[in-house]
């Protein structure tokens, strides 16, 4: 036996002890607490931040797990919306069924479009999403049945006896979804699954020598992937009020994949914090020159040399360095950056322990 | 029906014959070696028995169940395992979670388990814990406890082959293939293994298949051997008369 006895429990436990619950409990208290102090016009953005963290913790799983890019993100995202706001309309389903219906439609076209892609590698496969996204809007945009390129209006929603109406109510609900996606999607990553994501990820071939069906585990990782994307999709509609097929454009799947960049491939906290910026910047895309000093700086460096066509584009001019500068100098993404910053911490401490006797001594 | 067997085992990969109606059989609980120059069909071989590799023709048949053309992951859940001469480890990860990864046929947590992993008591965790006491054991025996969280891109070339060795073994394997354990090894790293592989056979009774390019541990330690020159088996035998078979010889020193 071991000298000291091993808690193996320890080794993929949620919240290994005191401290980790302590942080979730304030993580929790600052959630909810959040909503009250922020100005009104300011929980929408929180609501769209959120919404951008479900489909960056699923995009982890499919991209940062098991190693499989996905440019389409943003047709499952309107797969889900659609799913759920025609759930509403034509079959007059309450929200509660509606959401998880999103996710179930979604999570089939993930599994639809996970098939081709056991074939596909590397730019195969990220045309062959790019082709999806593309297909999914395209669709809706020509159909009136989905109310076509003008969109749809999303009923009233209510949560039970509840009225989902207003940011607040919308706030605690996305946040929640996300807040409970975000432990599942941690648990999913230390378990079996995950395991089986990541191994196939770094060797196909030994994951395949080792029992694990290939085939399955890829199929699986694109449709729950999808299925936080859909879930996500209806959260946006419910949200906004309103959907149409410009809202779930190329770039926003480019934006996705991005921000998990962005984050930091293969982690949840990377997933979490490089959705939360992403999500913030391209709400606020439009909002760039009031940064200080640095806004008006960029302002003047993209109409000058970036907008060939004069459209104003700092915006992306911004996102666009965000994520160079990122995978130049931390290729681990934000999530990188914070395991520097623990690893900084850590040292600064030990120089302090350890100086502390030496100055006594000398 | 004999444990193992291959039978005119035939691989073509356009024009060129990488293996040749190669034919043997393997006793259970023994050692047996495939042994041959480089680009002698030995790794072909391996890449057929387990999976990777669809035959060109010929069976292979595995206590009594025809394997050949069966996928590798299938293979694998029906008991055997096998280690890569190039490492095949998963790079990123720990070494326990590549040990994991090897329990990955004998545990069943799906999507809906190991997201409601919620406490101690939760099939998820109850699951994690039992495979990992088994993984601490594997650990133990192939004396790899001071790297356990390590990940294993960072762990020098011997150890890494040392977990995937602990890989293969995590699978509770009724059949071991070994390919090369000891390429790129010092003396004393080699007979390390030799004495690791001799003791998997005698002391948990394991049925190992050993690929070696070293010819006098390949000899020591099997109880048959098999050698292959440009894909054709030409001799087989126990150990001593392959050796000194007058084919083996010039295939070895070259016709000098």
């Amino acid at each position: 036996m071991t000298p000291r006895e091993l808690d193996h429990y320890a080794d993929v436990q949620l919240l290994p002890g005191k401290a980790a619950i302590a942080k979730l409990v304030v993580l929790l208290a600052v959630l909810a607490v959040l909503p009250f102090v922020v100005p009104g016009y300011r929980i929408f953005t929180l609501n769209y931040m959120a919404v951008f963290v479900i489909v960056g913790l699923g995009l982890s799983i499919l991209v940062g797990d098991t190693g499989q890019v996905s440019l389409g993100h943003a047709g499952f995202m309107a797969i889900g919306a659609y799913t759920s706001v025609l759930a509403m309309t034509e079959l007059g389903a309450p929200f509660l069924i509606a959401l998880p219906a999103a996710g179930l439609v979604s999570a089939f076209f993930g599994f639809l479009l996970g098939l081709p892609a056991l074939r596909l590698d590397g730019p195969y496969l990220a045309i062959a999403t790019l082709g999806f996204g593309l297909a999914v809007t395209l669709i809706i945009g020509h159909g009136s049945f989905f109310g076509g390129h003008m969109g749809l209006v999303v009923p009233d929603a209510y949560l039970g006896p509840i009225p989902l109406s207003g940011d607040i109510s919308h706030y605690f609900l996305i946040v929640g979804i996300a807040v409970v996606l975000a432990l599942a999607a941690r648990n999913l990553s230390v378990t079996r699954v995950g395991r089986a994501f990541r191994a196939i990820r770094d060797s196909p071939i030994a994951a395949e020598t080792m029992g694990v069906d290939v085939a399955y585990y890829k199929t699986l990782s694109f449709t729950v992937s999808a299925a936080f994307a859909g879930i996500a999709g209806s959260l946006l509609a419910l949200m906004n009020g309103f959907i149409s097929p410009g809202v779930f454009s190329v770039t926003l799947s480019l934006m996705f994949l991005a921000m998990v960049v962005f984050g930091g491939l293969g982690s949840i906290a990377g997933a979490v914090l490089g959705s939360l910026v992403m999500g913030y910047v391209n709400l606020r895309m439009d909002a760039v020159q009031e940064i200080p000093i640095f806004g008006p700086m960029l302002q003047n460096f993209s109409d000058a040399y970036m907008s060939p066509s004069g459209l104003p584009n700092v915006g992306w001019v911004l996102t666009g360095s965000m994520i160079m500068l990122t995978i130049m100098f931390e290729p681990r993404g934000l999530y990188g950056v914070w395991l520097r910053i623990e690893d900084g911490v850590r040292w600064l401490r030990r120089r302090g322990a350890s100086d502390g006797p030496a100055a006594g001594t000398g | 029906m004999s444990f193992f067997s291959v039978q005119g085992l035939t691989k073509r990969f356009g024009g060129l014959t990488a293996l040749d109606d190669v034919s043997f059989e393997v006793e259970k609980g023994s050692i047996f070696s495939v042994i041959g120059p480089n680009g002698s069909g030995k790794s072909t071989a391996f890449n057929c028995i387990n999976g990777i590799y669809k035959p060109t023709a010929g069976s292979i048949h595995f206590q009594g169940n025809k394997i050949s053309g069966l996928s590798p992951s299938r293979i694998a859940r029906m008991g055997l395992a096998r280690t890569f001469q190039n490492i095949e480890l998963f790079a990123s990860e720990t070494t326990v979670d590549n040990l994991m990864l090897g329990r990955h046929q004998h545990m069943s947590t799906g999507l809906w388990r190991g997201m409601a992993m919620l406490g101690r008591r939760t099939w998820a965790a109850r699951e994690e814990i039992e495979n990992r006491e088994h993984v601490e054991q594997v650990l133990e025996t192939l004396e790899l406890e001071a790297v356990r969280n390590r990940p294993v891109s960072e762990l020098p070339y011997g150890t890494q082959k040392r977990v995937e060795l602990g890989r293969a073994l995590a699978m509770e394997p009724l059949l071991l293939l070994v390919d090369e354990p000891t390429a790129g090894m010092n003396p004393e790293e080699r007979a390390d293994i030799g004495e690791r592989l001799r003791k998997l056979r005698d002391d948990l009774g394991l049925t190992i298949l050993l690929i070696e390019h070293h010819m006098q541990l390949a000899i020591g330690l099997a109880d048959r051997v098999l050698a292959l020159n440009f894909g054709r088996p030409i001799a087989l035998g126990p150990p001593d008369e392959v050796q000194s078979h007058p084919e083996v010889v010039k295939a070895y020193l070259g016709d000098g």
